[in-house]
C-alpha cells in the first residue's frame, strides 16, 4: 500500500503545485503576481519531468568508475533548456508590465479593463 | 528511503510556500517567497540526482529571477489590491482540472521503476556510447551540446530574442532639447 | 548601499571568487555538473551584485553598455559560426566530427566552443536586462 502511495506521490505533489500556479494566474488581478504564478506553474512541470527519471540507488548521469546505475539524462537536457527559456519570458513579461504601468498608471487587471472600456 | 523522505519533505514545503504566495498581498514578500521556493526546488532536484538542473534552477530561479522581479517592483509599486471577486469560481475550476490530471497520472509508471519506458529506448545508447563518441563523461553536456545541438542553438536564439525584445521595450531614446531623468 | 562597510568588504571579497567559480563551472562542465548556462548566469549574478552594492554608474564603468550589447549577439554568432565551420570543412551543419583529424577531438572542440557561445549570450542578456530595469528610474511616484 505504501509502495503504491509513494509510487505516485511525486506526481500528485507536482499536480498540486501546478494547480496552485494556475489558481494564482486566473484568480489574482495584479500582473506581477500573475507572472510569479506562471513561474510556479512552469516549475511544477519541471518536477513532473525529472521525477520519473530518478532511480533509487543511482547517481547523477556523469559516467564514472564504480557506478553503474545513472538517472535518466534526457529529461535533464530538456528541462535545462526550459528553465532558461522560462527566465527569458519572465524578463520580457516584466518589461511589458513596466510599459503598461507607464502608459496606464496601474497594473491591476480591473483598472486596465476599465481604462480600455472607457476608451472605446 | 532517506532520499524519498527528503523529496517528500521538500515537495510539502514547496506546496506550503505556493499557498503563502497565493494569499499574500505584499508583493515584496511574494518575491522573497518565490526565491525561497526556487531554493527548495533546487534541493529537491539535487535529491533527485539532477545535478546540472539543480545548479541551473538555483542560479536562475533564486538569483536572476529575484533580481528581475525586484527591479520590476521598484518601477511598478509593491502592493496588490484586494481581490474584488470571490475565489469560489477559480477554485472550482482548479480543483476539477487537478482531479482530471490526477486521473491521467494513474497510467504512468511508479516512482523509480527501472522498467519504465523512458529508460528503454534511446537513453541506454546515450549512456553507453556518449562518453566514447564524444570524449565527455558528463552525459548531460554531451547530449545538450552534441546529440541535441540544434535544440540548444534554438534556445540560445530564444534568449537572444528575449534580450533584444527587452531592449526594444525599455530603451530610452534621447530626445533633443528634453532633459532625461537619470 | 555603498556606505555600508560590511556589504562593501564582503562584496570585494566574494565577487572575484564568484567570477572564478563561473569560469570553473564553464570549463569543467565536461567532467562534472556545469556548462554554459550555469556559468553565464553566475557571471551575470556576480556583476549584478557589484551593481547593486556600488551603484549602477560604477557597474556601467566596469562593464560598459557597448560591451554587454555586443556580448548578447556574439554568443549566437559563435554558435552559428561553429555550424558554418562544419560546413566549410566538408561535413554537415553543426557537424563536429570534421573539426579535427581525430573525430573525438573534433567533438571536444565543438562542444567547448558551443558552450562558450551559450555562456556569452546568457550572461550578456541577463546583464543587459538588469541594466535596463535599474536604469529606468522612477517616473511615476507611488
Amino acid at each position: 500500500m505504501t509502495a503504491a502511495f509513494f509510487g505516485h506521490f511525486t506526481y500528485w505533489a507536482s499536480i498540486f503545485l501546478l494547480m496552485a500556479g494556475l489558481y494564482i494566474v486566473i484568480a489574482r488581478g495584479n500582473l506581477v503576481k500573475k507572472l510569479v504564478g506562471l513561474g510556479i506553474f512552469q516549475t511544477s512541470v519541471y518536477m513532473l519531468y525529472i521525477a520519473p527519471g530518478k532511480l533509487i540507488g543511482g547517481t547523477a548521469p556523469i559516467v564514472g568508475e564504480g557506478f553503474s546505475v545513472y538517472s535518466n539524462p534526457l529529461p535533464h537536457v530538456l528541462i535545462l533548456t526550459a528553465i532558461v527559456v522560462g527566465v527569458a519570458t519572465l524578463a520580457l513579461g516584466l518589461a511589458i508590465v513596466v510599459r503598461i504601468r507607464e502608459a496606464y498608471g496601474s497594473v491591476e487587471e480591473d483598472d486596465l479593463l476599465e481604462a480600455d472600456a472607457k476608451d472605446d | 528511503m532517506i532520499e524519498t523522505t527528503v523529496i517528500a519533505v521538500q515537495l510539502a514545503l514547496m506546496a506550503g510556500v505556493a499557498v503563502a504566495i497565493a494569499r499574500s498581498r505584499n508583493l515584496f514578500a511574494v518575491v522573497v517567497l518565490s526565491g525561497a521556493y526556487s531554493f527548495l526546488m533546487a534541493t529537491a532536484l539535487a535529491a533527485l540526482d539532477a545535478a546540472d538542473v539543480a545548479m541551473t534552477e538555483a542560479a536562475v530561479g533564486a538569483g536572476v529571477s529575484t533580481v528581475l522581479l525586484l527591479g520590476a517592483l521598484h518601477l511598478v509599486g509593491s502592493l496588490e489590491a484586494k481581490p474584488a471577486r470571490s475565489p469560489a469560481g477559480p477554485l472550482i475550476v482548479v480543483v476539477l482540472t487537478g482531479l482530471l490530471v490526477v486521473y491521467g497520472t494513474f497510467g504512468l509508471s511508479a516512482f523509480s521503476d527501472p522498467q519504465a519506458p523512458i529508460h528503454r529506448h534511446v537513453v541506454p545508447r546515450y549512456l553507453e556510447e556518449g562518453p566514447k563518441e564524444t570524449g565527455v563523461p558528463n552525459v548531460v553536456t554531451a547530449v545538450l551540446a552534441s546529440y541535441r545541438g540544434y535544440d540548444t542553438l534554438g534556445e540560445t536564439t530564444v534568449v537572444f530574442t528575449a534580450g533584444i525584445g527587452v531592449i526594444a521595450l525599455l530603451r530610452r531614446r534621447k530626445r533633443p532639447g528634453k532633459a532625461e531623468a537619470p | 548601499m555603498r556606505k555600508d562597510i560590511v556589504l562593501r568588504v564582503v562584496g570585494k571579497i566574494l565577487i572575484p571568487f564568484a567570477l572564478v567559480f563561473a569560469l570553473y563551472v564553464q570549463f569543467h562542465g565536461d567532467f562534472g555538473p556545469g556548462g554554459g548556462f550555469q556559468a553565464g548566469v553566475i557571471i551575470a549574478a556576480a556583476i549584478i551584485f557589484y551593481g547593486v552594492i556600488f551603484g549602477l554608474a560604477a557597474s556601467r564603468r566596469a562593464v560598459p553598455e557597448a560591451l554587454v550589447e555586443s556580448m548578447v549577439a556574439l554568443g549566437v554568432l559563435i554558435y552559428a559560426g561553429i555550424g558554418v565551420a562544419g560546413l566549410l570543412l566538408g561535413g554537415n551543419y553543426l557537424d563536429y566530427f570534421v573539426l579535427d583529424h581525430d573525430p573525438v577531438h573534433g567533438q571536444h572542440r565543438g562542444i567547448f566552443w558551443v558552450e562558450v557561445g551559450v555562456a556569452v549570450t546568457v550572461s550578456g542578456v541577463m546583464l543587459k536586462v538588469f541594466y535596463l530595469f535599474a536604469g529606468r528610474g522612477r517616473d511615476l511616484e507611488e
